[in-house]
């Protein structure tokens, strides 16, 4: 951001320190995800950067705790990289399947109380997860689904749908409806159009809500802390007893991993990101 | 042409004006039935649920039902004397049903919750009602212990007739009904509650203020900069934003320890002493800081995505027709802006409000918020109706807000990313 020649001097100086308060400001955001990186592969137990890791001695290094990560016999990650797993991708599934044909009828004009359905289904988002958590705990252990894997995939449903619901609703009120009549006076059954027309069209919504739902579900921890028994521990709360009784690099290398999946997911998003924004700009 | 208009017909000889009202509303069942799905799945999984917290915030079922002829006996009861032999007797009839039932633990903690002091007196009963011999149960019941000689308790055992109480809604601002049936406050040392929601208001506020004026910035620069640099400054935005809350707050965890990097760094730059290190987490510091940085990525991406589409031109033109760049900014961006600051603020103030996670890892006793509380009377004491009462609170506290948002700036000019 170059200025123009004729700046004077104080703003010049108020644009330097500007550009200084940003630099600071993505330095706070970015910063702390960089620390558990090199701590996760510490030759010893402590937390903190050994004298050889400040040296850069290749001894201070290991890869002990992703060895004990993996192989500890102490260590239920298996179980919970499992379990997090299935109940991420089965809510996934749910949430799309029931957000996007929730959200075909709410794009419709013919939908009526409109504003007080959307309201309905996206209240999960807003109301504070610490009240979702309690409701539906109540609601599962009535039903008899506390500690269940299903009680927690329906649990994860109810908070993943209002994204799919929002995403996919942004997709379709830029959506040609002209080409699903098309459709329909060449002779295609709506269910045929709507896989072999809609879908296509509006799929980077679909799959950016999807991975909305993914990461909630896989990142969730209020709501399964009421709702696990021991079968059905997940990652985060197998993050979240360990932070709390003792911060160990075992946590530090499992959260490199984590790290690394939510660049992967990041990369993703962006990509379906920009693909929805050109296929929208064809449009106009 | 005839002066009377001839009605439309289709081709199937029915007014047009029928045939298309009939199509409106096969359209609108077809639209309702696609969204029937969902809308029944949440409403019986979660807003029935709410309801039922509803429900149990404000139950007291239970000694309505331990003590139903006492109750029925009491109706005629002042409640300024002693009462009359009909309500000694109908509480000695209901006591040796919950002996039999086992059950006249739960009744004198219930009681005890009331009044102290029914413990004992009620144990005492149990063994001595064993060799009560038939009528005058009053002067029997009295000779067991001077307390069930003393109206106050009787009073107190009325005061659960009812089968619904707002005790619990009271309890969640430090207040009780005392034995005159007024409301008044706890003792000031006792006071917990009333700190916690202070405690929460003043976290969200400041964490929503921290947020506000460091996302300002940064969304100023990603909107205004050419695509090329901006996607890059983007992803640390977004890589914060898709990283697990847990990972997250577990670095902070590692830099705000006593001898992490940020003390480190203290020391280093002298700014205090080696042997003086001071306390970042398990305090309010470390809520302050952890949340700001988790919840600054949903205060960037609402002000960016109103930014972007403010045109620059707009502040050339305040700029060519005399403004200083700072007017041109206050008294042409700035408003533009409104909508995104709003969503942003109250995405973040209503995260904030409700945050549990991060302040129940670094926050220690002093930063903990109402949501730990919640959780606690949850998972700890047990005492559910407590937890949803509180909840709801929280709950209303929350939909007050967005009520307030939607009539300030519109809920329709909320913008996510």
């Amino acid at each position: 951001m170059a200025l123009p020649k004729y700046t004077e001097p104080h703003y010049r100086i108020w644009h330097y320190v500007y550009l200084t308060i940003c630099a600071a400001v993505f330095f706070f955001l970015i910063a702390p995800l960089f620390v558990i990186f090199p701590l996760s592969f510490n030759a010893e137990e402590f937390l903190v950067f050994s004298d050889g890791m400040k040296n850069l001695d290749p001894d201070a290094f290991s890869l002990r705790w992703y060895k004990d990560m993996i192989y500890g016999t102490k260590n239920p990650w298996g179980l919970a990289t499992k379990n997090s797993f299935i109940i991420a991708i089965f809510a996934t599934i749910g949430s799309v399947i029931l957000g996007t044909v929730a959200a075909l009828g709410l794009s419709s004009r013919h939908m009526p109380y409109k504003g007080l359905i959307m309201a309905v289904l996206i209240s999960p988002m807003i109301v504070p997860l610490i009240i979702s958590g309690v409701a539906i705990f109540f609601f599962m252990a009535k039903a008899g689904l506390a500690a269940t894997h299903l009680g927690i995939i329906l649990a994860h449903i109810i908070l993943g749908t209002p994204f799919v619901v929002i995403t996919v609703t942004a997709t379709l009120s830029g959506f040609d409806h002209s080409v699903t009549r098309a459709a329909a006076s060449l002779g295609s059954n709506p269910v045929n159009t709507f896989m072999k027309i809609t879908l296509p069209l509006i799929l980077p919504g679909v799959i950016s809500g999807g991975l909305f739902a993914f990461v909630t579900s896989f990142d969730e921890v209020v709501v399964v802390l009421f709702l696990a028994g021991l079968e059905n521990t997940t990652i985060p709360i197998q993050m979240w007893t360990g932070l709390r009784e003792q911060l160990s690099p075992t946590i530090l290398a499992v959260a490199t991993c984590l790290i690394i999946l939510s660049t992967l997911i990041l990369v993703t998003a962006e990509l379906l990101r920009r693909r929805s924004e050109r296929l929208r700009g064809i449009n106009r | 042409m005839s002066s009377e208009t001839k009605q439309i017909l289709t081709t199937d000889g029915i007014p047009l004006e029928v045939s298309l009202k009939k199509a409106e509303r096969r359209n609108k069942i077809k639209a309702f039935l696609l969204v029937a799905p969902l809308l029944l799945f949440i409403i019986i999984t979660y807003v029935f649920p709410i309801g039922d917290m509803l429900m149990r915030s404000v139950d007291d079922k239970m000694v309505t039902e331990m003590l139903p002829k006492t109750f029925k006996a009491m109706e005629k009861w002042d409640g300024k004397e002693l009462p009359e032999e009909e309500v000694f007797a109908a509480f000695h009839s209901d006591f040796i049903k919950l002996v039999e039932e086992k059950r006249e633990g739960k009744l004198s903690t219930q009681l005890n919750y009331t009044k102290n002091g029914f413990k004992s007196i009620i144990k005492k009963l149990r063994r001595k009602s064993k060799s009560f011999e038939e009528g005058n149960y009053k002067e029997q019941i009295m000779a067991v212990h001077k307390r069930w000689a003393n109206v106050e308790y009787w009073q107190a055992i009325k005061r659960r007739a009812p089968a619904y109480t707002g005790q619990k809604y009271l309890k969640g601002i430090d207040m009780f009904k005392n034995e005159d049936g007024q409301i008044v406050t706890v003792p000031e040392d006792r006071r917990i509650h009333r700190i916690l929601w202070l405690r929460t208001l003043e976290i969200a506020f400041f964490v929503t203020l921290f947020c506000f004026l460091m996302a300002y910035p940064i969304a100023h620069l990603l909107a205004t900069l050419p695509m090329k640099y901006s996607n890059l400054l983007m992803i640390c935005v977004l890589l914060p934003f898709w990283t697990s809350l847990l990972v997250r707050t577990a670095s902070w965890m590692i830099l705000l320890q006593q001898q992490g990097l940020v003390n480190d760094f203290f020391v280093g730059i002298g700014l205090v002493a080696d042997d003086n290190r001071p306390e970042m987490m398990f305090n309010k510091t470390g809520s302050y800081v952890a949340m700001t940085q988790i919840l600054l990525p949903f205060m960037v991406l609402p002000l960016y995505s109103v930014m972007k589409t403010i045109s620059p031109s707009l502040m050339r033109a305040g700029k060519s027709l005399g403004g200083t760049p700072f007017v041109a900014f206050w008294k042409v961006y700035f408003p533009l802006t409104i909508p995104g600051i709003g969503a942003g603020c109250l995405l973040v103030f209503i995260l904030a409000i409700g945050y549990y996670i991060t302040p129940a890892l670094v926050g220690g006793a002093s930063g903990t918020l109402i949501s730990n509380q919640i959780a606690f009377h949850m998972k700890s004491t047990l005492d559910w109706s407590f937890a949803s009462a509180m909840g709801l609170m929280l709950l209303t506290g929350v939909l007050a807000i967005y009520w307030v948002y939607n009539k300030l700036v519109g809920v329709d000019n909320i913008k996510l990313g």
